[in-house]
């Protein structure tokens, strides 16, 4: 032990990571990056969804094996084959899904695969028993060592496997989004043990979007955006706002992008909103959202990741059950939790997940497109080839969609013509409403221009838009208004003459506290 | 490099999609030259009546197996519309066909309910159905095996049009009907989309309940016919026998006809092909006095390389 502790002294990171680099295909997701951990540092990871976390840490614990680069672990260059091998090893990882054996008691769960043994070779089980009870005392936890682990809530067991996690010697913590599902007193507990692994000459790894959090405790940062370092260094010395920048990969400017100031005033004063959410709520995930949508507007809904903006778009398609709160298209309530009733008020949802929740892989493009409009191109339940074919060419023409020939699969093509085919399923239904989750999202340059360019010539025609993106660029740009969101609140409204990076970014970096305080 | 895997990647898809056909193409060449009589008006009649009603509890097992799920109660279907058929048969064979069918309906809107609004694996919902659904035709053909005397049901195992038996053309009807559902019917479209992709067919609006929960009801009312002609032909109903282990016959004339158990792509005339591969097989060794061990292992062969080829090409 006393070996181990001369090896890494201060002045030697218990973990190297060296131009460490990851592809899969048609993505770089880790593209020569460089991390340090050092003894005794809690070490916060930022980065938008696709920035790379995941997969650093991966590589970190031995799940993923990297392409190039090196992982140097206490001084010297090591592979790990498994994640086994990198906990054998001292680093230990706690997961946002609990990965927890649910049917066995709390103290077996402490102790699964290091078990104590009696002079027989047999589990011990008395020790099992008092050691675990100790450790959770040790912990601030309340909770009976032989309680099945799924009879306790979800943030006790998020306790339980940090207990875990610590008490298994490791050098080296990680920690993906540990707060999401805990209560503030577990949380409090959560930092104490933080602190002690800290006092111990532990590295602890912080994957959080929450600001407050990070700054509260962490040492350094590191930044990751589409796969890359953008910046390493302490936290102490960067303030929020250009943390959120450094994220978000825009620099603080003040000129505004685009000319909307001509088409805010052109509009109507007083119109019935194309759409209207109000009060939106769902348990943890979404409290008291409210967003408007005037006709022939491009509304933006900004936010970290994490901070419900598709849950919200889910949650107005009737996609994502709700608790309280309702809906209405031009006036109309539309009944929620529902996706077909959704759909029939004209409310559609192109979802972020393009290849999960969008593209219906095996079938063609043709079938892609008319899959929503099906029973209205039918007669007696036999689809007529004559109407449908006249839609999908019209739309195959008007959103310059590249296919071979209409029966092509979808999965075949680009990812900006499988979106614009997404796009045209839901415009042949005449929506009122479009919500757009990231739809530029993973599409090449010129497909990105172009999928823009339709946006706004779609809004013009008269349809509300709720455009969702990570990218200020393409938010600022392309909303008239921006509603900001953050742990599920309407933490900041961006009136139209507000819509700038500074604002925007002020908003996305304030405390919940100081936003609603803007907005009240 | 790259140029070999394009190649291997076109052959595996060539031989997921032509593969079966060849295979019974090759299968009949080789009884051509070995077999005598094989072509003989008698032996391909005798081939088509027995495999027909696996083609047609086949059918509907590749409509539920396109929508990524497995229906293992079609053998009970038929015992249970075996059972039911001579109660009803005084009141005429049309009325006690329809009944027996209707059973069959029953039977699969309980698998689809338990699928689709409870939400239980198919394999286990229809597990359930298999094991209970033999034991309550048990119950009602009260263990006994009835002979079947009325003229028009016996008519259609025994008699043909125009050479072609009436099982067989009950086959081919299905086979054609099925083929237009899938081709040419939003029902057809959306039992696909669902079984390629629930989450968003689901958020474009499709009913994944009720699709799913009809799929079920079309495999039960297959198995359910399955059944009411095997006991035509049987001349009895046998409740205790009928459709043992057919699940097992369909599931694989569905595989080997290139229809992916991950669901999202239905071959309507692969399934049949993949039966009649099977049947073949079994006829071939047969007339060679070849064991009945034999064949199993052939056909196991022929399922894993099938099995093989849709995963590759799912990868």
């Amino acid at each position: 032990m006393s070996t181990g502790f001369d090896r890494t002294s201060e002045h030697e990171p218990i973990v190297d990571l060296v131009e460490v680099s990851k592809r899969f295909p048609g993505v770089r997701a880790l593209d020569a990056v460089s991390v340090q951990l050092w003894p005794g540092e809690v070490h916060a990871l930022v980065g938008e969804n696709g920035a790379g976390k995941s997969t650093l840490i991966k590589v970190l614990t031995g799940a993923y094996r990297p392409d190039g680069g090196q992982l140097k672990y206490e001084g010297r260059a090591v592979t790990f084959a498994n994640p086994m091998a990198a906990q054998a090893a001292g680093i230990s990882t706690i997961y946002q899904e609990v990965n927890l054996i649910p049917r066995m008691s709390v103290a077996q769960n402490l102790f699964l695969g290091r078990e104590p043994r009696t002079r027989f070779g047999l589990i011990d089980r008395a020790r099992v028993r008092k050691e675990a009870a100790e450790q959770l005392a040790a912990y601030g936890i309340t909770a009976d060592v032989d309680s099945q682990l799924d009879s306790l809530g979800i943030g006790a067991r998020q306790m339980i496997a940090l207990a875990r996690a610590a008490s298994a010697r490791a050098r080296v913590v990680v920690m993906d989004e540990p707060t999401s599902s805990l209560e503030p007193r577990e949380v409090q507990t959560l930092f104490d043990v933080i602190a002690d692994l800290r006092a111990r000459g532990t590295a602890v790894v912080y994957v959080s979007h929450r600001m407050d959090e990070l700054y509260r405790i962490c040492d350094r940062v590191t930044v990751l955006r589409d796969g890359r370092l953008v910046h390493t260094g302490k936290l102490a010395e960067l303030d929020r706002t250009r943390l959120v920048a450094l994220m978000l990969g825009r620099e603080l400017s003040e000129e505004r992008r685009h000319a909307h100031a001509s088409a805010t005033s052109s509009a109507a004063p007083r119109t019935t909103p194309a759409l209207e959410a109000r009060g939106l709520t769902h348990k943890r995930v979404l409290e008291d959202v409210s967003v408007t949508i005037p006709p022939g507007k491009v509304i933006g809904l900004g936010g970290l990741l994490g901070s419900g903006r598709s849950e919200t778009a889910k949650a107005i398609a009737g996609a994502l059950p709700i608790d309280a709160g309702g809906v209405w298209v031009a006036g109309a309530p539309v009944r929620t939790n529902s996706t077909a009733a959704a759909l029939r008020a004209g409310i559609c949802l192109l979802p972020e997940d393009r290849k999960g929740e969008g593209i219906v892989p095996n079938l063609s493009v043709r079938e892609n497109i008319v899959l929503a409009a099906m029973s209205r191109l039918s007669r007696f339940g036999v689809i007529s080839e004559s109407r449908q074919n006249a839609i999908v060419e019209t739309f195959i023409r008007r959103l310059r969609i590249k296919v071979s020939s209409p029966e092509q699969r979808v999965r075949e093509l680009s990812g900006g013509n499988q979106q614009k085919v997404l796009l045209a399923r839901w415009l042949c239904l005449n929506p009122k409403v479009l919500l757009l989750d990231e739809p530029t999202r993973g599409i090449d340059v010129g497909a990105k221009a172009e999928v823009s360019a339709l946006i706004d010539e779609l809004a013009q025609s008269g349809l509300g838009v709720l455009l969702i993106s990570s990218e200020l660029e393409e938010l600022i740009a392309g909303s008239s208004e921006i509603f900001v969101l953050k742990e599920g609140r309407v933490v900041k409204h961006l009136a139209p003459g507000d819509v700038t990076e500074a604002n925007l970014l002020a908003a996305l970096a304030a405390t919940p506290d100081e936003g609603l305080a803007h907005h009240g | 490099m790259a140029e070999q895997r394009m190649d291997r990647a076109r052959m595996i898809a060539w031989l997921q999609n032509y593969g079966v056909y060849v295979a019974v193409l090759a299968l009949l060449v080789v009884n051509a030259i070995i077999t005598p009589h094989f072509f003989s008006v008698a032996n391909i009649q005798t081939q088509a009546v027995q495999v027909a009603p696996v083609v047609i509890v086949a059918l509907g097992m590749a409509l539920v197996i396109g929508t990524e799920g497995v229906d293992l109660s079609v053998g009970s279907s038929m015992a249970l519309a075996a059972a039911v058929l001579p109660l009803y048969l005084g009141y005429g064979a049309g009325v006690a066909m329809t009944i027996a069918v209707g059973v069959g309906a029953v039977a699969g809107l309980i698998n689809g309910a338990l699928v689709a609004l409870v939400g239980i694996q198919p394999i286990l919902a229809t597990l359930a159905l298999l094991v209970g659904g033999r034991g309550l035709a048990l119950v009602i053909a009260d263990g006994q095996l009835k002979q079947i005397e009325n003229p028009a049901l016996l008519s259609l195992g025994a008699e043909d049009i125009a050479g072609i038996p009436i099982l067989v053309a009950f086959a081919l009807v299905l086979t054609l009907g099925v083929a237009l559902l899938v081709k040419k019917t939003t029902f057809g479209r959306q039992l696909v989309a669902v079984g390629d992709n629930r989450v968003a067919s689901q958020l474009a609006g499709l009913p994944v309940r009720r699709v799913l929960a009809l799929v079920y009801v079309l495999s039960g009312v297959f198995a359910a016919l399955a059944g009411v002609l095997a006991t035509a032909r049987l001349t009895a109903s046998d409740p205790s026998s009928v459709g043992n282990l057919i699940e097992l016959s369909a599931i694989t004339s569905v595989v080997v006809g290139g229809t992916p158990l991950s669901g999202g792509r239905i071959r309507v005339v692969g399934t049949v092909m993949g039966a009649l591969l099977m049947q073949l097989l079994r006829a071939t060794l047969i007339k060679h006095d070849l064991p009945d061990s034999a064949g199993q292992m052939i056909q196991a062969a022929i399922i894993v390389l099938a099995v093989y080829l849709t995963r590759e090409r799912a990868a």
